[in-house]
């Protein structure tokens, strides 16, 4: 778990007067699953897009696979978005598509000379992966909400990435459906050998998804270790009330 | 300049700034659709599935509405020309207000608020559900897939709307004239045709072809750049309707004075 697939430097980023990233320093290694906690508008978020080039960061350094994000052009950029998973908390599923169509979109216009027969072996292979291979006609609007979340991390498997970026992967869902979301990340990981930050406030996904957890409050990473080591013995007031809300508080 | 710092500024200032940010803008957007039209790959698909929903799915409306159009020009007018005694000139007056201005206009204007407002809700929408970023991430140019297609789509199909509606609109013209004056539909025709130029019907397209651009564009634009959630995609598809019917009748008064000055000499 040694070589960084992601190296974040001084990382800041402001909204207006918002200052939201402060200074972030950051490295997810490969086969990693790294959790970032923090509260709503912690600049969570933020971090990922900056990551896939969404946003431009004001200061320091974002290298992806390598490669500085904000200093590539549209094409090199591109390059490096097939090798980013990125799975958004709505899901984003395109509803004007049925889930064939929201799978083939991606595929069809980045991997060359693949016969029809290619791309729905790829897409049921995927769909299987998920759990939902009957869904394959069916338009997102028919779908729940767990299973919008499984299609869109289906859709962004399909052009094999090396890293996934879950953005709150089980917000607004059932503790049961959650649970199944931890379960298939750790999948995810296991079949496809991804490396994955996972964004989340959910202390119950942190545990179960993550290998090490970094707390974002106030712009800057407060505890950064594994589960225990940053809650455990938390000596910010904030991650350890982060803790006791989550677990105690119910 | 920093969110106080704007504050402070005086109420009119603010409206400027506001305006002639919106028109660089809209500037550099419309600047990006003519560099991306050019460069591959090309959304073909998308761009025949767009036309199909501009075009066939605007037919009832646009053959309902020319219908009417046609119908009741003829019969507003006939009193007046009777009056005169110039009833048989029914025709050759109907093909011109037709083809020169009211097929242009009605249809633009049709298209401007269904066509332009769907646009404008459909990529607002996506927009503020973040299945535009979706795109983006995904290595996918969102700008060409939904811009471009919609864009040229509005384009192409809303000039043949156009000679369609001015077909309907004679249809109707030709039953009222028919009922009432006995006139055939050969004679209607010739007379019609008569009455008509080159420079009408040229015009006519031209005009067509700048409505058409101007219905996709804003629609695209406005949806492009709605924010604040679904109160955002209803101000981006009222917006869209508003602005489009703004410029096209612009449009509309400039491409007569051209008209108008080639005509003289």
């Amino acid at each position: 778990m040694e070589e960084k697939v992601v190296e974040i430097k001084g990382l800041k980023k402001s909204f207006g007067d918002l200052n939201v990233l402060q200074g972030v320093d950051l490295d997810l290694h490969k086969g990693e699953n790294l959790v970032v906690l923090g509260k709503s508008g912690s600049g969570k978020s933020v971090l990922i897009k900056i990551m896939v080039g969404l946003l431009k960061q004001d200061q320091g350094s974002m290298l992806v696979l390598g490669k500085e994000v904000s200093q590539l052009k549209t094409k090199e950029l591109n390059q490096l978005r097939l090798k980013i998973g990125f799975s958004f908390q709505n899901s984003a599923l395109y509803d004007s598509m049925t889930v064939r169509e929201n799978m083939e979109f991606p595929l069809v216009r980045n991997v060359k000379g693949l016969s029809k027969k290619e791309i729905t072996y790829k897409i049921e292979e995927l769909l299987e992966a998920v759990g939902l291979p009957q869904s394959i006609n069916q338009m997102p609007s028919e779908l729940s909400g767990g299973q919008k979340k499984r299609i869109g991390v289906a859709r962004t498997l399909i052009l094999n990435p090396e890293i996934m970026l879950y953005d709150e992967p089980t917000a607004g869902l059932d503790p049961i459906t959650c649970m199944d979301i931890n379960s298939l990340i750790h999948e995810i990981r296991e079949r496809y050998n991804t490396s994955s930050i996972v964004i989340t406030h959910d202390l119950t996904c942190a545990k179960e998804t993550g290998d090490r957890q970094a707390v974002l409050l106030d712009g800057q990473f407060k505890a950064i270790g594994t589960f225990d080591e940053v809650f455990a013995h938390a000596e910010d007031q904030r991650v350890k009330l982060f803790y006791d809300y989550n677990f105690i508080n119910i | 300049m920093s969110v106080e710092e704007d504050d402070k500024k005086p109420f009119l200032s603010k409206k400027f700034d506001k305006f002639f940010t919106g028109l660089a803008n809209a500037w550099s957007f419309v600047s990006r659709f003519f560099k991306e039209v050019l460069l591959p790959p090309y959304e073909f698909k998308e761009i025949i599935h767009q036309c199909y929903r501009i075009g066939v799915e605007s037919l009832p409306l646009i053959s309902l509405t020319g219908f009417i159009v046609g119908l009741v020009f003829t019969n507003q007018s006939r009193p007046s020309l009777t009056e005169f005694g110039a009833a048989s000139w029914l025709p050759s007056l109907i093909s011109i207000a037709v083809v020169r201005a009211m097929g242009p206009l009605v249809t633009a204007l049709i298209a401007a608020g269904k066509v332009g407002s769907s646009i404008g809700a459909e990529i607002g929408s996506m927009k503020v559900t973040e299945q535009i970023d979706a795109m983006e991430v995904s290595a996918t140019n969102p700008f060409k897939f939904l811009v471009v297609s919609r864009v040229l789509a509005t384009t192409f199909m809303i000039p043949l709307l156009v000679m369609y509606t001015d077909f309907v609109a004679l249809m109707g013209s030709f039953l009222s004239v028919n009922a009432n004056e006995m006139v055939s539909m050969s004679t209607f025709f010739v007379q019609v045709f008569e009455s008509i130029t080159f420079l009408d019907i040229f015009s006519s397209v031209l005009k067509s072809i700048l409505f058409g651009f101007t219905i996709g564009i804003v629609g695209c634009y406005k949806g492009y750049n709605s924010s604040k959630g679904t109160e955002g995609v209803g101000q981006a598809a009222n917006s869209a309707v508003v602005i489009s019917m703004f410029l096209i009748f612009i449009e509309e008064l400039l491409a007569l004075q051209i008209v108008n000055a080639i005509r003289a000499l």
